[in-house]
């Protein structure tokens, strides 16, 4: 015991750290602010390190060429002792980094401390967000699989969309003209190199800036931030209301990081790693590429979007958000700090939340996408054949074969491209499904050159029973006094669509 | 103090050493940003297409579409399966034929022929095109990418050697036709 207290003393004669690193962490903060709110940011921080930690474990083994990296993936996850573990980690954590990253930028927004003093705290911590979703985007590329693959074909085809310089965008993101093994290359150097190094010089400014202004303190409503007078006030909060930030608020960030890196080896452990998916063999092509759980978002915005809105979306969607995210502190740097007083930050954060879980959400089921298989894996259910005549059952037959049931539901199965069907009858009257069979229209492709007239007219007379058993199906009643001139036309009037 | 001359030789020398450095970072700078921009640079000079042989031409059945595959002209000694491309091929009749990237023109998700609908339908977003490459349905702007062919020696070759996008040069606008009955 007197060895290693003589050994610290010789080594702090030297470093001199000792007593700057007691002032550091023994500094006074703000008594309320030793709260479960506050936790977020040594998480990330805690979190990352963590991400370093697996990520050199992997480089171990993991072998950065396109035509060995996928080869390598299988073989930590099979190969080496526990290397799946190691794998899931890593993915799992980067997981968490976005999350616990985007609830402290949540948090610090709420809570209004990205105004005065503290805007280059805020402006930093913008630049690490974008860093994260770096280390997220370049991350999901060392996973050298089919999602990896064609993700970066995604990629290359947003940049490309860059008016004048985007081919040449494309080609230095790829490394030369294909997603090859320059592109793998380049990236993994992103992903190792470069971005980890920003990361560590930003995470250390960022917390530095931290330490000299003070940690934030919680917001009272009415309590005012002005730039004349908020120093002073801080400083007499910290002297009046203070304490020592070790011991006093420390230990709920020890316990919160700890959690989240029981939470981290607990998904690890149970659900296991993220792929590899199949071969990044790009004539595989019966695939269908997603992206990691942080871009479903805008999976699902890039399906939902109009395709003339496509690129000014795409190319000027990240310059306003990146820019207001830079203004917001210059813009609202004073005043009330407190989120009970400021009902339009809460309503916005609301909104993005909203916004990002639905389309997350959507982008779990992808109505959207076609179901490349319903047309053979998914029959026709048995009630919507019972008692039909056999130009009926020929027309279920073509439904069936001309792949309609890619797109439209019957009974729940099948495509939700477009509408689904069990109700059609009642919607369109026979002359409107043949137009749109053979036209199309409203997103639907044109059939009338793939289906013969035999083949057109047994499909509509199947479409015609698709109405529910209490409705009848749509009649045009002007054609029906053209046909029958005899029977009154008020009885055979078009049946509201069924909601 | 600032008259003393030792002080404003050591101005001078230190403004000497920065200028020198910034001349050799300067130099130094040339061989870095070409050595950066050798992806682009080198495809301006020596250009990434050349022609490729796809196979013979019976291979591909007058009125259908067949997918074909072949290694990427220009490749680096890493890239491995992903240097290999595939193509979807119409022959329409004798030498007229129709070749196609399997890359969706919205953002390069492979798309898949259904013959039986004459369909190429996108996995990704719901892009659907008509047989002869147009836009059908769904979120892309334009038609298939194809590329230049010609048939050789009772061979189909395809100037390739760039991955399509939607902004690239080298992509070959299909007609965009009307969706018609």
């Amino acid at each position: 015991m007197r060895l290693i207290k003589q050994i610290g003393e010789w080594l702090d004669a030297r470093l001199q750290l000792a007593a700057p690193v007691r002032e550091m962490s023994e500094h006074p903060v703000p008594r309320n602010t030793a709260s479960w709110w506050y936790v977020f940011g040594s998480a990330a921080f805690v979190v990352f390190i963590l991400q370093i930690v697996t990520g050199i474990m992997l480089a171990l083994v993991y072998v950065p060429s396109a035509s060995e990296a996928w080869s390598s993936l299988q073989y930590l996850n099979h190969g080496v002792a526990l290397g799946w573990f190691i794998r899931a980690m890593h993915g799992w954590g980067s997981n968490f980094m976005v999350a616990i990253v985007l609830i402290h930028m949540m948090q610090v927004f709420l809570f209004g401390a990205y105004k005065f003093p503290r805007e280059l705290t805020w402006l930093i911590g913008v630049f690490l967000l974008l860093m994260t979703l770096g280390m997220a985007f370049s991350g999901q590329v060392l996973r050298f699989d089919q999602d990896a693959y064609w993700g970066l074909g995604i990629g290359a085809s947003i940049a490309s969309r860059v008016p004048i310089v985007g081919p040449l965008i494309v080609q230095l993101m790829l490394g030369g003209p294909i997603i090859g093994g320059a592109t793998l290359s380049r990236f993994f150097a992103i992903h190792v190199f470069v971005i980890p190094a920003i990361l560590l010089a930003f995470v250390s400014l960022h917390l530095l800036l931290v330490l000299k202004l003070g940690i934030n303190e919680w917001p009272m409503p009415g309590r005012l931030v002005r730039k004349a007078t908020y120093e002073h006030e801080y400083h007499e909060l910290t002297q009046k209301d203070g304490a020592p930030f070790v011991p006093y608020a420390v230990w709920k960030d020890m316990f919160f990081a700890a959690f989240i890196i029981i939470a981290v080896a607990g998904c690890a452990a149970y659900f296991g790693p993220f792929g590899p998916t199949g071969r990044p063999d790009p004539t595989i092509i019966q695939t269908v590429p997603r992206p990691d759980y942080f871009f479903l978002w805008l999976y699902a915005l890039l399906s939902l979007l109009p395709p003339s809105m496509e690129t000014p979306v795409l190319l000027i969607g990240p310059v306003i958000a990146l820019a207001v995210l830079l203004l917001l502190p210059f813009v609202s740097g004073e005043g009330e700090k407190s989120w009970r007083r400021r009902p339009i930050a809460v309503m916005t954060v609301l909104l993005i939340a909203v916004t990002l879980s639905t389309f997350t959400h959507l982008a779990g089921y992808t109505p959207w996408s076609p179901h490349m298989n319903a047309w053979s894996g998914q029959p026709v259910p048995r009630e919507y054949l019972d008692h039909r005549t056999p130009l009926e059952l020929q027309g279920a037959a073509v439904f069936q074969l001309k792949q309609c049931r890619n797109c439209h539901a019957l009974d729940g199965e099948g495509g939700q491209r477009g509408p689904a069907l069990d109700s059609v009858a009642v919607r369109l009257t026979q002359d409107q499904l043949i137009r749109q069979v053979i036209q199309g229209g409203g997103n639907m492709p044109a059939y009338g050159k793939n289906l013969s007239p035999a083949e057109t007219t047994a499909l509509v007379a199947f479409l015609e029973t698709l109405h529910p058993a209490g409705q009848q199906p749509a009649r045009d009643a002007a054609r029906a006094v053209a046909l029958n001139p005899d029977e009154p036309a008020s009885g055979h009037e078009p049946q509201p669509a069924k909601p | 103090m600032s008259t003393d001359p030792t002080i404003s030789r050591r101005g001078v020398l230190v403004k000497l050493a920065i200028l020198f450095n910034a001349a050799v970072g300067i130099a130094l700078a040339v061989p870095i940003v070409r050595f950066l921009a050798s992806a682009i640079t080198r495809g301006r000079s020596r250009g990434y297409l050349s022609w490729v042989q796809l196979g013979p031409v019976s291979d591909f059945p007058e009125g259908q579409t067949r997918l074909a595959t072949f290694r990427n002209p220009y490749v680096t000694p890493t890239d491995g399966d992903t240097a290999e491309t595939a193509c979807w091929v119409r022959r329409l009749e004798g030498d007229s034929f129709q070749v196609f990237a399997v890359n969706c023109a919205h953002l390069g998700c492979p798309v898949r022929w259904f013959p039986q609908s004459s369909l190429f339908l996108c996995p990704c977003h719901g892009g659907a095109y008509y047989q002869d490459g147009s836009r059908a349905s769904g979120p892309p702007e334009r038609g298939l990418f194809e590329y230049e062919y010609k048939v050789q020696n009772g061979f189909v070759v395809i100037q390739a050697g760039e991955l399509p996008t939607p902004g690239s040069p080298t992509a070959s606008l299909v007609n965009i036709k009307p969706p018609c009955a």
